[in-house]
């Protein structure tokens, strides 16, 4: 690994060529050695959000509780539109680059690691299964992993057995013959063998082609892992210190995912009321909540990206469906009669409450997935900090009536690209306490309402001790 | 024969034990003692088929060898009055034969490969990069008779005779076509406990390297029977039809039920006996109608198990009958024949197992191999004890000539070489191929595409 002192750009170096090159030619990459090219500094930090953005999504898509076959294609579409590049050749090499790159973000903690290893397992699994047989097999092939198809003949002398062993565990024999079988050693698949329900014979286990991209993405997963730990040493020992300025910062950065609880049941006994929602908003919503409320009283509109960030987002405050259809709908109502509200908008809220379709219940965006957004002309979603110009900025925050002192810290952080702890900022010079860090605009709130109420509960003791 | 001091054996004694002996050819010679124990160390324990077995073929001179292997490898001692030792190891032959000959312990376990030397392993504790870690150990099953109490009428508790002993013998012919067949595996050291079962050691080095999770596989592969004294059923069978490993199994376990088990522990002679294997068929009015029959048939017959077993797996074949009940033939046999291995042993690559020709202290019987494919013309009753040895040296030391080796004037000579024949010799032979091979390996391996990077 090298990361060479041009300022503009990196070079990763690699012995070897990484990607599925041989046989049948496959798309999918274990991910073995790094690509030896050189690669500018917006390639390297755009390419690995272009992929995080693809991680997140799966992340979000899964916690969603989507049927497997929904995630797949959602994962097949958000590759598609984030991976894309101008030259088709250039996909393989943007797929590799970004992979190591997060690679870096994601080795330093234990935490970061996990995350990681277990959506980029996801997305390898989706990858591996839709490649057709042969790929798969070529790609077994290149890379030297032990799992074998058997022939014909293998076939015909061990159907009866495979066929017993499928109703020895009450699954249907009449699969036998359609699938292709894979001979792997019997250690890839040690919960088959324990309970019986896998042909075992002199050390081989014997399994059926859906069960091989299992066996494939554990392969994959527990490389991972350790390439993981040994990008952490190398890193640490090598280059950390040379890349303080350049490469640390951009790292830094893109690790700042959310973590925190998820705010997709609102906190219990908390509900907000409609005529409640404007003092809320003034008070405890965060910049990006308060500019698309004041947007939304100004427009009389909003497009769909704001309409979902800000719907969820009061969802998750607590606000009831009657009510934010009544809220929505009031809002709309200088601009359109309630008929044609019904008819295009009611919907979408019902959606996002699950009372429609598949019934999920879609959880508030957290500020990782809003920064990561791509607002676009007429949009007024996404996050301030990060998608406002300066003066635009400067201009919200005064409009939050915050102290100059503030503003500067906040412009400051801005700068650096912290849009969190930015957020943290203003919230600390609104209310007068402190806040380590912004994760989540519904964190932001809660915690908004936790200390007003602690301060009107002060207030109300101090009345009564006088 | 007792002597109470603890002097360290010397030739001496050695001769005045012969000679009071062969003095008096009335005199009884215990099975065990101390004492014995000595001289059997001293004169019979072959301490170097033990080494080169856990050598691996290290102990040569190819540049391949890894010299450090055998001093990486746990023992542990029992000595007398139970004072227990861990963590001792060895770096060759002549340092393990000296300690064992000083400290004369009752009890030799081997434990696991571990990455550095066992008596050095407090400089490893603490730091990621520094453990003490295990890294091979043999995969080890133990059978053990008392897992069967609930079956056998002839003994219980430690004893055994050869009206049970055809339990272990379907442990061993099953566990063995298991191993070798399905998993492929051909360095099986099958070994008597001394009282009252079988160990068996799988030496492969797939095996060696075998994961804790694989382990438990494995031995969760050969289960079947569950359950303790409050449930009924301990083996339940679900599904149309055997996997191919019990269906083979089957074949095994049904022969020996209905040719030893069966008639030996009288298993349907009297009325509480038949009741309990009735209780296994889940059909109460064919357990009536057997019941019923039973009862008013005379058992006087020797072979009325046989009779009735007949009774019931006609009664049992009807077409009838729900297939979970005509299922209940394979089950009895199996809840009475299939082996009964202790999962905890065969888990954990760290278990301390008994070395091979150990002298089991209660007994005094020798710790010896069993042939797995002879393994019915094995007679506990007749495995020679320490006291049978001693006699044997001493009786036959006077009549044979100074050449002939102590061994081989003993009935431990054809331990030794069953040990040497059937198991060391084929080990010795794949471990030298292993050896060159990964040696040639490595010499011409470059930056591989599997080589890790970042």
């Amino acid at each position: 690994m090298e990361f060479r002192s041009r300022a503009s750009h990196v070079k990763l170096n690699g012995a070897v060529k990484a990607y599925g090159v041989g046989g049948g030619g496959s798309r999918v990459s274990m991910y073995l050695v790094a690509p030896d090219v050189d690669v500018s500094l917006e390639d390297f930090e755009q390419y690995a959000l272009d992929r995080l953005r693809v991680l997140i999504a799966i992340e979000e898509n899964r916690s969603r509780g989507k049927r497997a076959e929904e995630v797949d294609s959602a994962v097949s579409d958000l590759w598609k539109k984030h991976m894309r590049t101008v030259h088709s050749d250039a996909q393989q090499q943007k797929d590799v680059i970004s992979h190591f790159v997060l690679r870096l973000v994601h080795c330093r903690t234990e935490e970061l690691r996990r995350w990681f290893m277990e959506m980029e397992t996801a997305l390898f699994r989706f990858r591996f299964k839709a490649e057709s047989p042969e790929s798969q097999k070529a790609f077994i092939e290149d890379h030297k992993l032990p799992y074998k198809s058997i022939s014909s003949g293998e076939f015909e002398a061990m159907k009866e057995k495979l066929a017993q062993v499928m109703r020895s565990s009450n699954q249907s024999a009449s699969l036998i013959g359609e699938t292709n079988f894979y001979k792997v050693p019997f250690e890839e698949v040690l919960d088959l063998v324990a309970t019986r329900r896998v042909y075992v014979h002199q050390g081989h286990a014997f399994v059926p082609r859906d069960q091989l991209v299992t066996i494939v993405s554990n392969h994959f997963r527990s490389m991972l892992s350790q390439s993981l730990i040994l990008t952490n040493r190398n890193w640490t020992a090598m280059f950390a210190a040379q890349e303080e300025d350049r490469l640390s910062p951009i790292l830094e950065a893109l690790s700042k995912r959310y973590l925190a609880p998820d705010y997709s049941k609102s906190v219990s006994g908390s509900s907000v009321a409609l005529q409640d929602l404007d003092g809320l908003a003034m008070r405890s919503f965060p910049l990006c909540m308060r500019h698309l409320y004041l947007k939304l009283q100004e427009d009389h509109h909003l497009r769909h990206g704001g309409r979902q960030q800000l719907g969820l987002f009061l969802k998750g405050i607590g606000l009831k469906l009657e009510d934010a259809l009544a809220f929505w709908r009031g809002a709309f109502a200088p601009r359109m009669p309630a008929e044609k509200f019904d008819k295009e908008y009611a919907y979408n809220v019902r959606h996002n409450y699950g009372k429609e379709g598949k019934r999920t219940d879609y959880t508030p965006y957290s500020c990782m997935y809003i920064i990561m957004s791509n607002p676009g002309v007429g949009d007024h979603h996404g996050c301030p900090f990060r998608h406002f110009s300066a003066e635009n900025l400067h201009a919200a925050l005064s409009g939050m009536r915050l102290e100059p002192k503030t503003i500067d810290e906040v412009m400051e952080k801005t700068r650096g690209r912290h849009y969190q702890l930015a957020c943290a900022a203003t919230f600390e010079g609104s209310h007068n306490c402190q806040c380590d860090g912004i994760n989540h605009p519904n964190q932001y709130f809660s915690q908004s309402q936790n200390y007003l109420k602690e301060q009107a509960e002060n207030a109300s003791q101090m009345e009564t001790d006088s | 024969m007792g002597a109470d001091n603890a002097d360290p054996m010397d030739e001496d004694r050695v001769e005045e034990v012969g000679a009071e002996a062969s003095a008096d050819s009335r005199v009884v010679y215990e099975d065990f003692s101390p004492d014995y124990l000595r001289i059997y160390y001293a004169r019979l324990f072959p301490y170097a088929e033990i080494y080169k077995w856990l050598s691996y073929g290290h102990d040569g001179k190819h540049p391949g060898c890894d010299a450090t292997i055998m001093s990486r490898r746990e023992f542990s001692f029992t000595l007398e009055h139970d004072i227990y030792i861990r963590y001792l190891s060895f770096h060759d032959v002549a340092e393990m034969e000296a300690t064992i000959k000083s400290k004369c312990p009752h009890k030799i376990d081997i434990g696991a490969l571990y990455n550095v030397e066992p008596a050095k392993r407090s400089a490893y504790a603490g730091g990621s990069d520094r453990v003490f870690a295990s890294v091979e150990r043999e995969l080890v099953f133990d059978i053990d008779m008392t897992d069967y109490d609930d079956i056998r009428t002839c003994c219980s508790g430690a004893d055994i005779c050869l009206k049970c002993w055809p339990l272990m013998n379907v442990a061993i012919k099953i566990l063995d076509t298991v191993l070798r067949e399905d998993f492929g595996f051909e360095h099986l050291l099958w070994v008597y406990s001394g009282r009252r079962g079988v160990h068996c050691w799988v030496c492969d080095t797939r095996a060696r390297r075998l994961s804790n999770e694989a382990r438990s596989a494995i031995a969760r592969y050969l289960t079947l029977y569950k359950g303790n004294e409050n449930t009924t059923k301990k083996v339940s069978l679900t599904g149309p039809s055997l996997h191919p490993a019990l269906s083979r199994a089957y074949e095994i376990c049904r022969g020996y039920f209905e040719e030893h088990i069966l008639p030996n522990q009288g298993l349907l002679r009297s009325e509480e006996q038949f009741d309990k294997v009735l209780e296994l068929v889940p059909d109460e009015s064919v357990r009536t109608q057997m019941r019923d029959r039973w009862k008013r048939a005379s058992t006087s017959k020797d072979d009325v198990s046989a009779i009735r077993w007949k009774h019931l797996k006609q009664t049992l074949e009807n077409k009838k009958l729900a297939p979970s009940v005509r299922r209940s033939v394979e089950e009895i046999v199996f809840s009475y024949t299939y082996p009964r291995l202790d999962i905890e042993v065969s888990k954990h690559m760290n278990h301390l197992l008994k070395a091979p020709f150990c002298i089991h202290p209660k007994t005094g019987r020798v710790c010896v191999p069993i042939d797995p494919l002879d393994c019915d013309n094995f007679d506990p009753t007749t495995v020679p004890t320490l006291g049978q040895l001693l006699y044997d040296l001493n009786n036959e030391g006077g009549k044979a000539g100074p050449e002939v080796k102590d061994l081989e004037k003993t009935s431990l000579n054809a331990a030794v070489r069953l040990f040497q024949t059937k198991f060391l010799d084929p080990l010795q032979r794949a471990n030298k191929a292993e050896i060159t091979c990964s040696y040639q390996q490595k010499l011409q391996q470059t930056s591989a595409t599997n080589v890790l990077s970042w």
